[in-house]
């Protein structure tokens, strides 16, 4: 089995997120990039098909130079080849065409991208792949099982989950319950080492318009304080919630 | 040329997000001097759409569509845009509409923005306000393409009703295969999901043990509230997975959101933060969570919390 996971480069949890140029461009000083959780999740679930099923695990991202340290660590966590799209990632469209042109020889039988991304929280890259390329889709996927041209996938829904039969060609929108956070891997030295030597490939990407463009960013606006109240007093918690909150 | 509007609906009955999205169309298509479609799957009763802004239904009753599946209905709502000639299309921010949006915009070729959260700015070139980097900052963004859809954020825009009668009309698209078959379903049916609730009452470590989770269900439900959890429980298997709320669970956008014994990691406050109002309890005056609530009560959740159920109780008795 071949599987392509999708890795998007994002601004670590942690970072605090400012704008700059009048508000037009993230501000990236002093962020640091981490591979997406969600896709990280999905990666991780690619390596352990590796170890028991033998799968072959190729990484790919749409970005400039400066996102290869991401993949690199994804090659150091244990992926074989890593892929990159050489074009600034804009729009969510955009990327799942770029991912699509990569993937529509049919030399991938499983594509696992994350159910968003933290950063733009599009949520449409793994769907729009699955429609370009007409291949089967599960989203919000919290585990997955593939035996030879048959995939089992259970998805998360609104109050619960629902396990549905599937099969290859596959594209996953992974999350959490891919694995479970204890099982994401910190790279070693060995890995480190290793990532160095392994194929990391350059595609030039193919033409594209931006279907939606990003004008400006807004932060919300500040807090004002806490309204605390007496544990002795919770009457007026009840009446600050009906009155002035009105939510109940 | 109307604005055309996916209303989901579950077993026959319209989900409350049917109507905030009804009444989202409205809205737009008031902005573009248009009517609203709206298009329902397997509804029993699409009258009510009228009383949000709705003026005709087109109505989908395929057995093929029984259950979700995400290509057969982006499908049916792709064909129902053709035939209306719609250029902007509504679908609400529940799992099943995450799931089929991507998949309608590469049907349609159009720019999909999701989590939208309030009405367009302008209407061409369409620009909409949209959440971004889990709930720290808004993207103004700008949908070029000559069709277009919009993903309303959950409870952003809320309920507007408006005196309507909506005409209906059965429609018969042509479904392809779906790809996927359905083995089973695991759903607590007399439960508030998250995603549906106005309220979410969610508790953390401070409670110190499965065992104690009686007094949070119990708040739950004099509030009607969906209940959750913080990321520690459901690793420590407390509670199920599908109850962890956060950056990593299940995203949260309720009217009220009541955090019982959670400090507020950075993790979570992103996953919650679409919450309008925001109460805290927990035994810890210095927990993050304070700096991000609206109402805060400093004290030991097993007094707070009984004492709080009697007040709502008595509260409720009143209303």
């Amino acid at each position: 089995m071949k599987i392509l996971v999708c890795i998007s480069h994002v601004p670590d949890t942690t970072s605090k997120i400012n704008f700059t140029e009048d508000n037009t461009k993230f501000d990236t000083n002093g962020v640091q990039f981490v591979i997406n959780p969600n896709d990280e999740f999905g990666l991780t679930r690619a390596m352990w098909f590796k170890e028991k099923q033998g799968a072959e695990v190729t990484v790919v991202n749409v970005g400039t130079v400066e996102t290869e340290p991401t993949l690199r660590k994804a090659l150091a966590i244990g992926a074989d080849a890593a892929i990159r799209i050489n074009t600034v990632a804009t729009d969510g469209f955009s990327v799942a065409k770029q991912l699509a042109n990569v993937v529509k020889d049919g030399s991938y039988d499983l594509i696992i991208a994350g159910r968003e991304s933290i950063d733009y929280n599009g949520g449409m890259v793994p769907g729009m792949m699955a429609g370009i390329i007409d291949a089967n889709f599960v989203n919000n996927c919290i585990n997955l099982e593939v035996e030879g041209n048959n995939a089992t996938a259970t998805r998360e829904i609104d109050g619960g989950k629902e396990t549905v039969s599937t099969s290859l060609p596959l594209v996953i929108g992974g999350q959490k319950g891919l694995v479970e956070e204890s099982d994401l891997r910190i790279p070693n030295m060995r890995g480190i080492m290793m990532a160095r030597k392994k194929p990391l490939t350059i595609l030039e990407p193919i033409d594209t318009v931006a279907e939606t463009t990003s004008v400006s960013f807004e932060k919300p606006a500040p807090k004002g304080a806490v309204k605390l109240v007496s544990p002795d007093n919770l009457d007026e918690l009840v009446s600050l919630l009906h009155n002035e909150a009105k939510v109940i | 040329m109307s604005v055309l509007v996916y209303t989901e609906s579950e077993q026959g009955t319209f989900k409350k997000t049917a109507f905030e999205v009804a009444s989202y169309a409205k809205a737009v298509a008031d902005q573009m001097g248009s009517t609203v479609t709206a298009i329902t799957i397997n509804a029993s009763n699409s009258s009510e759409l009228g009383s949000y802004g709705v003026d005709k239904v087109l109505n989908v009753s395929n057995e093929s569509l029984k259950s979700f599946n995400a290509k057969g209905y982006a499908d049916a709502i792709k064909q129902a845009a053709d035939k209306e000639n719609a250029k902007v299309i509504i679908v609400s921010s529940s799992a099943d509409s995450k799931y089929l949006a991507p998949l309608l915009a590469v049907g349609l070729n159009a720019g999909y923005a999701s989590n939208v959260v309030e009405v367009p700015s302008s209407i061409a070139p369409l620009t909409v306000k949209r959440s971004a980097f889990t709930n720290k900052a808004f993207e103004v963004s700008q949908i070029n393409t000559d069709i277009k859809i919009i993903g309303v954020s959950n409870n952003s825009f809320g309920l507007v009703e408006s005196n309507g009668n909506a005409s209906a009309e059965v429609f018969t698209p042509t479904i392809s295969n779906a790809g996927v078959t359905i083995q089973s379903v695991d759903k607590a049916t007399n439960k508030v999901s998250i995603a549906d609730a106005d309220i979410v009452v969610s508790a953390g470590r401070g409670l110190k043990g499965p065992e104690n989770w009686g007094m949070v269900e119990e708040l739950a439900d004099v509030l009607g509230a969906a209940t959750a959890c913080s990321k520690p429980v459901s690793d420590l298997g407390w509670r199920p997975h599908s109850e962890h709320v956060g950056q990593t669970g299940k995203p949260v956008a309720s009217n009220l959101y009541i955090a019982i014994g959670i400090s507020g990691a950075i993790q979570h406050l992103a996953g919650i933060n679409a919450s309008k109002v925001k109460v805290v309890i927990n035994t810890d005056a210095e927990a993050p969570f304070f700096k991000a609530a609206d109402y805060g009560v400093v004290g030991d959740a097993f007094e707070v919390v009984p004492t709080l159920i009697e007040k709502l109780k008595t509260f409720k008795a009143q209303q």
